[in-house]
């Protein structure tokens, strides 16, 4: 995930389910396409939900990597 | 964003839980894309008013009373103890940084889900449009609500 620069850095550390998805949509919709989003986050759940949300939505998930204390997920939008 | 079928929530409960699933449920369904509404009747109509006294006639005022609105009164369906128990999960909720029912009806209305209130429950329990939060979109009978159901492919009743 070193190469990935994102355009947008979302902090959803301490946030639980839904908020850093319901984030995580908000910023997407005011994005454009190609862009990158960054979601910075510690919620258990989001491990399977961003990838959910993105299957569901058409976006690009590119992948995330622990960074010890939570995790950053990398989602580029689509048209 | 790609199209999706809607969802549909039948919110019938005013408990504090199930108020909870009806909003994360909603939130997250409209962050995917989906056309999302909530139908709130009977005890439901209480997660969108904001918190007057209702009533007109003495039983209208009775229940106005007894069954006051407004998310700041809302109890668990288990364990309220007189109000305790409502104490008690919102302190848990917040220590373990989950969103306040404020909070994710806000995330409702910002992405867009809509609500309907249902006609018949508040002829009977005496609650007026005034008494309803303003992002309310309309006030509805059951056909609008199946309308709806049936234009979608997810239904929740809660």
């Amino acid at each position: 995930m070193q190469g990935i620069k994102p355009d947008r850095v979302q902090e959803s550390v301490g946030q639980a389910c839904p908020m850093p998805i319901v984030n995580m949509a908000k910023n997407m919709r005011t994005m454009s396409a190609g862009q990158v989003l960054e979601i910075k986050a510690d919620d258990e759940g989001a491990h399977a939900d961003v990838r959910s949300w993105c299957e569901q939505t058409g976006n690009e998930f590119l992948g995330e990597e622990n960074a010890g204390e939570y995790f950053r997920y990398f989602v580029r939008r689509k048209a | 964003m790609e199209a999706n079928k809607g969802t549909m929530i039948v919110q019938l409960s005013g408990d504090f839980d199930k108020v909870f699933a009806g909003f994360t449920l909603a939130s997250a369904s409209a962050a995917a894309g989906m056309p999302t509404t909530i139908f709130f009747t009977f005890w439901g109509l209480k997660a969108i008013q904001k918190g007057n006294l209702t009533g007109k006639g003495f039983m209208g005022r009775m229940v106005g009373l007894m069954n006051r609105g407004g998310l700041q009164r809302l109890g668990p369906s288990k364990f309220n103890f007189g109000g305790i128990g409502r104490w008690m999960f919102k302190r848990m909720m917040k220590a373990k940084g989950v969103a306040g029912l404020e909070e994710l009806r806000q995330a409702c209305i910002d992405l867009g889900v809509k609500f309907y209130a249902c006609k018949a429950s508040m002829d009977v329990m005496e609650i007026r449009r005034e008494d309803l939060i303003p992002e309310v979109a309309d006030i509805v009978g059951a056909a609008t609500a199946v309308k709806d159901a049936a234009a979608g492919s997810v239904q929740f009743f809660i």
